[in-house]
């Protein structure tokens, strides 16, 4: 996929502007964050279960070695191959050989992030294979040539109609924008790779160390019959997705169906341990775990950062977010959009592409509130803006621009010195009077205050500063 | 040290050392004459220490931290003798109590230094509501308000419910919720004019919101929040005033505060 982070500021003005969108947005991510606010209200005590996630998360990543060896020693005594990709690059190979070697052509693929980061249909369709996308989201943004533009419903920027007219021009049927119709019309066609496909691909939401077990959720059962129709089941599973016990699955899937769509549970919940063990009629005869680094292990070096490793890729940090919800998970640029995007993106796509995402947000908290396993986002944010902006100087070598450098150090300057702080006010009251009008600013002609006023009134500095009050009102006092 | 935590009525005097913030210093003095009023109204002592400058919070918050270290010295450095410091920003408080701690990971001395400047640092509706127990200042403001949940006030400080309970003290008012009155409008520090149109695009909803309510004026505890709405308000010719909740708190009918 064509990576546009560079461009964020661009994408998110085009967004904007782009009505469909915005309507489409609006209402999937308002529909989201009122199902999960209704769902969690289920349970009495989920601040308590935030916290036992986050504690369990915390000591998962903190002995992160121990838990992906008592993991995959434990997936490959039940029958499964474990392969270890360094990063994208090697995990389409792994996945492209693999299939290769069983002479396969056509794979079935479940919903999977991890594979939309190494970019595995790309590589698949440049070795003459056929990937299907089996999750309704995907496989319509495949039929559109898109990539998913949110954690959880990949179509989301996708309206009914943009579907219907999708449906009709790609598959050829007449048009319909009945939902129902739509939905037979996809099990339809995808019934027949289902049955014909000698492969799924799948990810992986959770992987259990002590029993090697890795659980999928999803609502549609297509994940179910990719994993276990195919003779040959490829899973692609990012490391830091190892949690300790079987029975800390309770509280995870208490945490993940809520927090993403409000559900108690998702329609399908799957624990798949290994291959087929002697009699069973279903199930696969070959399994294949491919365990991602990709970047995960710089970010695990990193004492801070590491925290977004606890991530468990709900969503609810783009449903609550306002700038993800006025500008979509395209403008990111990349797979990981939203909050947790603007954390993974520059880390994983490298800082100087990915620089404006951190920025990119007001700070306001509200995906801190909402994450199941309270990964403190802002906190995160503010560490990468120190390293791009600040002492850790500059990126790859390249300095800051001159002028936020002279503006960074004129605010200390000035900031640390009343003297200076007084002149300066001074001055901006003398500077002041040539652009005030009516008691209010309309045009501020010099960056960056220029980009207030495109839309806002800028206010007026007071005629007297507090202090100045103050000080008069002392000097009053004292005389009387 | 006095202890910050106690819910009690108490009207032995405090003297506070007022963080008048330099956004409220150089824009919005009404407001921080306000915030003076509504402490002396609250039996406090008010000093005023004209060294201080900025927290230091729009250079943390563009990540310059040996910028924003520089001036968090000086403020611990201004601060430390006082007794109780308020300020009427929940941004700036939640800079001095959360933040500051975070710049000084490797500095021992200037960390305990931050940690105890911290907890005697209070927004104002904190300090009224939690450390000198009281539930009005009698105040008096006939009019429909709504109130603007400010994001630093909100999840870092956790104050939802203080600042209702004062601005329902003021005999008069009649507050109405926004239906978004929790969601950001859109300011941020430099986000606002880093990215204008996401800023404006919230700032837009945020103003519907409030329109719905029928107020004629909207509150908030941070005056960053208030330029940003306010701006957004005057540029679209609306009628809505914005009010600080200083200013709110110290409405009384014999000394009308000059708008």
């Amino acid at each position: 996929m064509r990576i546009t982070t560079e461009t964020f500021d661009e994408n998110a003005r085009g967004a904007l502007l782009n009505r469909p969108l915005q309507a489409a947005l609006r209402h999937a991510t308002h529909k989201f964050v009122d199902n999960r606010r209704y769902a969690i209200t289920e349970l009495d005590d989920w601040e308590d279960r935030r916290q036992r996630s986050n504690a369990i998360k915390r000591e998962t990543i903190e002995h992160l070695d121990r838990y992906l060896e008592e993991f995959t020693t434990n997936v490959e005594k039940a029958g499964g191959v474990v392969h270890w990709a360094i990063d994208s690059a090697e995990a389409c190979r792994i996945v492209v050989d693999l299939i290769q070697s069983k002479g396969e052509k056509l794979v079935v693929k479940s919903k999977s992030m991890a594979t939309e980061e190494i970019n595995l249909n790309h590589a698949l369709e440049a070795a003459g294979i056929t990937p299907v996308e089996t999750d309704l989201g995907e496989w319509i943004i495949q039929l559109a040539h898109e990539t998913p533009s949110h954690i959880i419903a990949p179509a989301i920027h996708k309206s009914r109609a943009d579907v219907a007219r999708l449906f009709t021009d790609v598959l050829g049927i007449e048009y319909t924008d009945d939902i129902p119709k739509l939905t037979a019309v996809a099990r339809e066609r995808l019934r027949e790779r289902f049955a014909t496909a000698g492969v799924g691909v799948s990810g992986v939401n959770f992987g259990v160390a002590e029993t090697g077990t890795i659980c999928i959720v999803e609502n549609e059962g297509n994940a179910r019959m990719s994993t276990s129709l195919p003779r040959i089941h490829i899973a692609v599973m990012g490391i830091e997705k190892v949690i300790p016990k079987f029975t800390d699955l309770a509280l995870f899937l208490s945490l993940l169906p809520r927090s993403a769509t409000g559900q108690k549970l998702s329609s399908y919940t799957s624990f798949l341990t290994g291959t087929k063990r002697t009699a069973e009629a279903e199930g696969p005869d070959e399994y294949h775990l491919v365990m991602l680094d990709n970047g995960r292990t710089k970010i695990l070096a990193d004492p801070i950062q590491r925290s977004s490793l606890f991530c468990i890729r709900c969503g609810a940090c783009l449903n609550a977010c306002p700038v993800y919800q006025r500008v979509g998970g395209h403008a990111y640029g990349w797979v990981y959009s939203g909050p947790i995007g603007a954390l993974l993106t520059p880390q994983f796509i490298g800082m100087d592409r990915g620089k404006q995402l951190p920025y990119a947000s007001s700070l306001c908290g509200a995906c801190k509130d909402v994450c199941p396993v309270k990964i403190n986002i802002p906190e995160l944010l503010l560490d990468l803006r120190s390293k791009i902006g600040g002492e850790s100087g500059s990126l790859n070598g390249k300095r800051p621009r001159l002028a936020e450098q002279l503006s960074k150090k004129a605010f200390a300057f000035i900031m640390a010195r009343p003297g200076a702080y007084n002149l300066a006010a001074k001055l901006g009251r003398i500077l002041q009077l040539t652009i005030a009008k009516n008691g209010k600013i309309a045009d501020v002609p010099i960056a960056p205050l220029s980009n207030w006023t495109k839309n806002r009134d800028f206010p007026t500095l007071a005629p007297q500063s507090f202090r100045e009050r103050w000080k008069r009102e002392q000097e009053n006092s004292g005389k009387e | 040290m006095p202890d910050s935590t106690t819910n009690q009525s108490d009207h032995g005097t405090k003297t506070v050392s007022l963080f008048v913030t330099c956004l409220v210093d150089q824009f919005f003095p009404n407001v921080g004459e306000a915030t003076v009023q509504v402490l002396k109204r609250a039996s406090c002592e008010v000093t005023f220490d004209n060294r201080q400058t900025c927290c230091g919070q729009p250079a943390f918050n563009t990540g310059y931290r040996e910028e924003a270290r520089v001036l968090a010295k000086r403020f611990i450095e201004i601060f430390e003798p006082a007794e109780y410091i308020v300020a009427p920003s929940g941004s700036c408080t939640a800079m001095v109590r959360n933040f500051y701690p975070e710049l000084f990971t490797d500095e021992p001395e200037w960390h305990e230094r931050a940690k105890s400047v911290g907890a005697k640092t209070f927004e104002l509706a904190e300090f009224l509501t939690k450390v000198l127990g009281i539930e009005t200042t009698g105040a008096l403001y006939n009019g429909k308000v709504t109130y603007h949940d400010a994001c630093h006030l909100l999840r870092e400080l956790r104050q939802r419910n203080e600042p209702r309970r004062l601005i329902n003290s003021v005999e008069g008012v009649e507050l109405v919720e926004a239906e978004n009155c929790d969601t950001c409008c859109g300011f941020g520090g430099t986000f606002s004019v880093k990215y204008p149109e996401i800023s404006g695009a919230m700032l837009n909803d945020k103003i519907k919101g409030i329109e719905q309510t029928g107020a004629e004026i909207v509150v908030a505890d941070d005056c960053s929040c208030l330029m940003q709405i306010a701006g957004g308000l005057s540029r679209q010719g609306i009628k809505i005033r914005t009010m600080h909740l200083a200013e709110l708190l110290a409405q009384n009918p014999n000394n009308r505060l000059r708008k």
